[in-house]
């Protein structure tokens, strides 16, 4: 199964954009202390970014840059795909906060934003799509997933998808058991294998469980370990080097998925 | 598309536990609501299931979650555990998906965790996040639970989840990567949704009363659903033949106010499944007996199918399963297809006078051989799946 990438969106420690992504991973590397900051998330009104969760303005930033970058298409030809682990933990925390005590007064507001699809239904309203939008999860091996489900869709519905991973650390004590270090997004733009110069990824589903790529910079394999949604770090390195390449990803048991990166031809 | 076989499939609910109880429970137009009160002071009606007080045969020690205990209740039935060690014969484990659906997978868990946490705060040390209340705990738990291999995950958009993940899993045979997927939806009550249902105020008081005139808001059931999706021989057995899915793009819990979505996933299945409206026997509405969803569906029915075709909502028997509703009322198609069967809407005296589209309140028993059901969720995410049996 091949697809294209024609734009990519990231936002991270250091990294405000696929720009900056890719000075860090062609050898500028990333300061030990690097924070991710809250992102613009332009796409959305000041009434939405008010109403907004910090998810949502991860994901809704990085669906916005992708899209920009690969040029030719409206927002609203993508099909979606969002893909987190944890979802918005700081709303979960809140929510198991107000319910831990009398009266458990929950906010309207709290809950529509406590889904896991909360993020997507953002992006739908800033982005005026009507096409199919998917939220999943598969826990540390959420990026993995996001890719396959993202370019199933793109390839048997032979339309463009767009792939939003996304998790930030949730607030204590859930930031304890959630396993998530430090906040991370990409958006991947996909299109189906047609004639075009974007570079192609072929994936491949494996059974046994050969050797994960991982990152040779000892602060970038740290990010990917820290992040479900960083799981995309050896993937944009290929992609940032331009070279073919085999990386391989943890698919959540014994399973791999071995992505095949080309070059533009 | 292809047509895909539904080879196994089950669900359990407050109305049935298995085909045949759940069958039995249509046919004598016997609801599983309950009154139902919470410590914190919320009375409602819901359906509870009973008796979900043993731990899991499954690895207790991490997976143990009354999430997981419905969904092991649930996989006992109907013979699926055998129909996908079948399976694992035909394919091998590695060919054959988990595409699990859930709103809040353990959330209960975490409640409960926060009421006991430490001085410092902490929570107690045997709550697991991830294999309890982490939305892939689901799917993580079916992949062991049924030996699997393939690819797993677990896709969440709130009320659309299970039926999604019918999308998916035909998607993932349709792409070669598998050769079938277990599709499942499983949600369970907690205080989460049903004190925020109830800040939207849409929790009745009573049992729901889906497309009525009087109708004041959901009842909210657990349920668990399994099918079994693999190619087939074309004329054998239950089918998926279509599939639809939309956004709204407009609000986060109230729907476009014409139906654009809910118009939108109808007609892709359709489309999907290469067939025009009048082919649609029976719909099973999403219908959630919330004032405005309700009102907004039958204007979308009304859109795409005009006031022919028979639909009702089937969740005063089962009650909003929420995550599970999908594959609930997937099988409650299959099981209308099976049995010539089409339920009228149940606890539903008069249908409201506004609505145009062709709702039943009573039991019709009739050859069905399309059923399309509809699930509609927050943040505006829609699913239609279309089911046929060979004529």
């Amino acid at each position: 199964m091949t697809i294209r990438v024609e734009g990519i969106g990231v936002w991270g420690p250091g990294m405000t954009d696929w720009s900056s992504c890719q000075t860090v991973l062609n050898g500028a590397g990333l300061p030990e202390e690097a924070k991710c900051g809250d992102p613009p998330a332009a796409t959305l009104s000041p009434q939405e970014r008010r109403r907004s969760i910090a998810t949502a303005r991860l994901a809704v930033e990085v669906a916005g840059q992708a899209c920009a970058a690969a040029g030719r298409q409206d927002a609203r030809d993508y099909a979606t795909v969002f893909s987190s682990s944890g979802g918005d933990l700081a709303t979960l925390g809140n929510i198991c906060e107000t319910l831990a005590r009398d009266p458990r007064l929950l906010s309207p507001t709290r809950f529509h934003n406590s889904v896991h699809n909360a993020p997507g239904g953002y992006w739908g309203i800033a982005s005026g799509c009507e096409r199919a939008s998917t939220s999943l999860s598969a826990g540390p091996a959420s990026f993995a997933a996001g890719l396959l489900e993202a370019a199933t869709q793109c390839a048997v519905e032979e339309a463009p998808v767009m792939l939003v991973a996304y998790d930030l650390p949730g607030p204590a004590p859930l930031a304890d058991v959630c396993g998530i270090a430090i906040g991370f997004a990409v958006a991947l733009a996909l299109t189906p294998a047609g004639a075009n110069d974007a570079p192609a990824l072929s994936l491949h589903f494996e059974t046994t469980p050969v050797a994960e790529t991982v990152m040779q910079d000892a602060v970038l394999e740290a990010l990917r370990l820290g992040n479900p949604a960083a799981r995309c770090l050896p993937l944009l390195s290929a992609l940032a080097a331009g070279d073919i390449r085999d990386v391989v990803m943890d698919g959540g048991g014994d399973d791999r998925l071995v992505v095949t990166v080309a070059r533009p031809e | 598309m292809t047509p895909l076989n539904v080879s196994a499939y089950t669900a359990t609910n407050a109305a049935g536990e298995g085909k045949a109880a759940l069958l039995q429970a249509l046919e004598e137009r016997r609801s599983g609501l309950r009154p139902f009160s919470d410590p914190g002071g919320l009375s409602a009606c819901a359906g509870e299931i009973a008796g979900l007080d043993t731990p899991i045969a499954t690895d207790p020690v991490n997976f143990d979650c009354r999430n997981h205990r419905l969904a092991e209740r649930a996989l006992d039935q109907d013979g699926f555990r055998g129909a996908v060690t079948d399976a694992i014969g035909r394919y091998g484990a590695g060919r054959i998906a988990v595409l699990a659906a859930t709103s809040t997978s353990g959330i209960r868990e975490t409640e409960d965790a926060y009421r006991h946490r430490a001085a410092d705060g902490s929570l107690p040390a045997a709550f697991r996040f991830d294999t309890m209340h982490n939305m892939q705990a689901l799917g993580a738990f079916v992949r062991l639970s049924l030996g699997l291999r393939g690819p797993c995950y677990t896709l969440s958009t709130a009320c659309s989840s299970s039926a999604k993940a019918f999308a998916s899993g035909a998607r993932l045979i349709a792409a070669g990567i598998v050769d079938a997927a277990v599709v499942c939806g499983v949600d369970t009550l907690c205080r989460n949704t049903l004190y925020g249902f109830n800040s939207l105020e849409l929790v009745s008081a009573s049992p729901c009363r889906p497309c009525d005139r009087d109708r004041d808001g959901i009842s909210i059931g657990e349920g668990a659903g399994f099918a079994l999706l693999e190619r087939g021989e074309p004329a054998s057995g239950i089918r998926l033949i279509g599939y639809g899915e939309s956004s709204d793009a407009f609000h986060m819990s109230s729907p476009h106010p014409e139906g654009r979505g809910a118009i939108g996933a109808m007609k892709a299945a359709l489309k999907r499944a290469e067939l025009d409206a009048p082919s649609v026997d029976y719909i099973n509405l999403h219908g959630t007996a919330s004032v405005v969803n309700d009102k907004i569906e039958d204007m979308a029915v009304m859109t795409v199918f005009g006031g022919s075709v028979p639909c009702s909502s089937t969740k005063g028997w089962t009650g909003h399963t929420l995550g599970a509703a999908g594959v609930t009322e997937a099988v409650i198609a299959c099981l209308s297809l099976e049995n010539g069967l089409i339920p009228g809407c149940l606890n539903t005296t008069a249908v409201d006078p506004a609505f145009k589209s062709r709702v039943v309140l009573e039991n019709e028993r009739r050859p069905v051989r399309r059923v399309m059901s509809n699930s509609l969720g927050f943040g505006g995410n829609n699913c239609s799946l279309i089911f046929g049996c060979p004529s």
